[in-house]
């Protein structure tokens, strides 16, 4: 399979001064809010965690747009263009039930106990081994991550203005770097918010364009079902065990393998997520974050999805050796083809909004866990609060440069968004299934923490790179063996936490207050503040609400 | 072993987010919001009602700047109307003072 990159003149757009000029009053605005941000950044908690002050409106805008990257604007279209419908199951299985959950269950041991990462919970619930681990793991993914990003936007700056790799990389990395840098998470947030509106107005006119183009929904259907199949425009459609369909997985591991164990990594435990949720201002708006993110997160599918369904109609050998076009093209085609300046001069400061979005969330997660986590506890311990704020500046700065070089072991893998569910089944999932045993079980021991992060992490890749790319089992698909990687990682993962807590010391209960389910920590007393008790600020009702209503958008997708 | 003890982080971030400025100091996105898309949506209304066949013909048949400059622009005042009728809460008096407005600047 060709890179990427050859389709530079292919897809070059007709930009204008008006495109331009949208694009560099957006970069203004961008920079603008950093600086405005840089007065709040007092202490280190302000510069990390926005001192725990944000309204929950913000912080569940920033929750969806941190996870509107690359991943989902270019990853999801091509998801579609080659998979089809299935598509769905990423947003309705695989990410509302977790996200509830997340705000729901998880949200009170997180907020309450006043941690200000993931890896510090691990700190306190298990010991220093399974926190070091956990830090150096994490940092080590959100950099990878992150350079994910910057790679998708130099492949698309590159094939859309045609200017080259190298530029695009340089310039989004110093926008990135000079807003975290100057205005801290505030800033990152706040620009995260501001992106989420900027992405929808970047895809809401593609999506109408492309459905107009090929004849409504039923004419994308019906054109669908004959090239494809009818399995194609449905979720469940050919997902029986046994048979065989374009994703190649089954339902079990569909349900199991996206819908449980990589979806709950990703949303519970990643902390460029879950950092978010943590700078709200009270309790009740850290739990209310997912939960405000998963109402949009529901129907942005439709967003994605069209444009690429879209694609395969009308480019029927996308992704193929015939068509110069790959699945990663299916949304720069259709801006190609269909929006005139002005609406392409917005999608493409949404498309350079997203991947900045994703690689800030990155890069601000990186710089707090390396400085709390890592530099704080390990290396330079009890200095003065300023210190700490000028490290985590300049650890920003030296995480935005690696990352820049970790952008280009992005390019070896065609459809981008396989190879971050390959990353998050090594990363997200065995931190997952530490978490949501030692949240749930009390007898889990100390050691149980490090020794079960460990085996996780090592029986996914071992599945990745022995089983699965040297041909042991044969699994039809890069998504279906991410599957497969991350249910193994739960599996060797949960299995060796509960050996070497049979055979360790349990941790003292005392030291688990308001750590595992059924404890209560004393932050978590906190009254409700005036207005929350409105009834749509209800978590119990947002929560309920959002399954329900992505359980029923399934009903038109089965039959 | 010197294990961290949940009383010690707890003691660490309750002790910063007091004096955090972050509550008293940061700006109202709304206001951000509001006006670049309000912007935006000025630029793009006009740049659709010059529109030329051809960008029409693109956009088969709809004049997809007009109405996204519409969209555009209704999405900015709502947030500046919103930002008008319920403007940020004032912080608490002694959240900050400007005495101490020494920050390090790197």
């Amino acid at each position: 399979m060709q890179t990427p990159t050859y389709l530079a003149s292919a897809l070059r757009l007709p930009t204008n001064g008006l495109d331009y000029a949208i694009l560099g009053i957006y970069f203004a605005v961008v920079l603008g809010i950093g600086f405005a941000a840089r007065r709040s950044v007092k202490t280190s908690l302000d510069f990390f965690l926005s001192g725990r002050s944000l309204p929950a409106w913000i912080t569940g805008l920033a929750f969806i747009s941190a996870n509107l990257a690359a991943t989902e604007i270019l990853g999801m279209a091509a998801n579609s263009a080659q998979y089809g419908a299935y598509t769905v199951h990423w947003y309705w299985i695989g990410a509302i039930p977790a996200m509830v959950f997340l705000g729901l269950v998880m949200m009170p041991f997180y907020y309450g106990s006043k941690v200000r990462s993931v890896p510090e919970f691990l700190l306190l619930r298990f010991d220093k081994s399974a926190h070091l681990l956990s830090s150096i793991l994490f940092a080590f993914a959100a950099i990878l991550v992150a350079g994910v990003n910057l790679y998708a936007l130099a492949l698309v700056v590159e094939a859309l203005l045609g200017w080259p790799q190298w530029v695009a990389i340089v310039v989004a990395g110093f926008f990135v770097l000079a807003y975290i840098t100057i205005g801290g998470l505030s800033s990152a947030i706040y620009n995260e918010v501001l992106q989420f509106f900027v992405i929808l107005a970047a895809l809401i006119p593609i999506t109408v364009l492309s459905l107009k183009k090929v004849g409504g929904w039923d004419g994308l259907t019906d054109s669908l079902a004959k090239s494809h199949g009818d399995d194609f425009v449905t979720a469940w459609g050919g997902t029986g065990i046994g048979s065989a369909n374009p994703l190649g997985a089954n339902w079990l591991t569909i349900v199991l393998g996206l819908g449980f164990v990589l979806s709950f990594g990703y949303w519970t435990t990643n902390f460029a997520e879950v950092q978010r949720a943590l700078s709200a201002k009270n309790l009740s708006a850290a739990k209310r974050t997912p939960l405000i993110a998963a109402f949009p997160k529901i129907f942005i599918v439709f967003l994605v999805m069209i444009p690429g369904l879209a694609a395969a109609v009308l480019v029927p050998k996308i992704g193929t050796s015939a068509s110069d076009l790959q699945y990663n093209d299916a949304i720069p085609y259709l801006m190609q083809e269909l929006l005139p300046n002005g609406v392409l001069g917005i999608a493409v400061t949404g498309l350079l909004a997203a991947f900045m979005a994703g690689m800030a969330a990155n890069i601000s997660s990186f710089n707090t866990v390396f400085t709390t986590d890592i530099w704080a506890k390990y290396v330079a311990k009890d200095r003065e609060d300023s210190y700490y704020v000028r490290f985590g500046r300049l650890i920003t700065a030296i995480g935005v440069l690696a990352s820049m070089g970790t952008a280009f072991l992005a390019s070896s893998f065609s459809n981008i968004m396989s190879y971050l569910q390959t990353l998050f089944s090594f990363f997200n999932v065995p931190m997952f299934v530490v978490f949501i045993i030692g949240m749930f079980w009390k007898r889990a021991s100390m050691k149980s923490g490090f020794w079960g992060l460990l085996a996780g992490t090592t029986a996914a890749m071992v599945n990745y790179f022995v089983i699965y790319k040297q041909g042991i089992i044969d699994i039809p698909t890069d998504q279906g063996a991410n599957f497969v990687s991350a249910i193994a990682g739960f599996v060797a993962g949960a299995v060796v936490m509960v050996a070497v807590s049979l055979f360790t010391e349990p941790k003292p209960v005392a030291e688990l207050q308001g750590l595992v389910y059924g404890t209560r920590s004393p932050g978590m007393a906190e009254p409700p503040s005036a207005g929350d008790d409105a009834w749509y600020r209800k978590p119990a009702l947002l929560g309920w609400g959002a399954v329900v209503l992505a359980a029923a958008c399934y009903i038109p997708f089965s039959f | 072993m010197s294990e961290y003890s949940e009383h010690e982080v707890q003691r660490e971030v309750t002790e910063l987010e007091t004096r955090s400025a972050t509550a008293a100091r940061l700006f109202d996105i709304r206001r951000v919001i509001g006006g670049l898309f309000a912007l935006y949506g000025v630029i793009m209304t006009i740049a659709g009602l010059m529109a030329s066949d051809a960008a029409i013909d693109k956009a088969v048949g709809v004049n997809i700047n007009l109405w996204t400059g519409l969209g555009m622009l209704l999405l900015g005042l709502f947030f500046l109307v919103w930002l008008k009728l319920r403007p940020t809460t004032p912080p608490t008096a002694d959240a900050d003072t400007p005495a101490d407005d020494e920050k390090p600047t790197r």
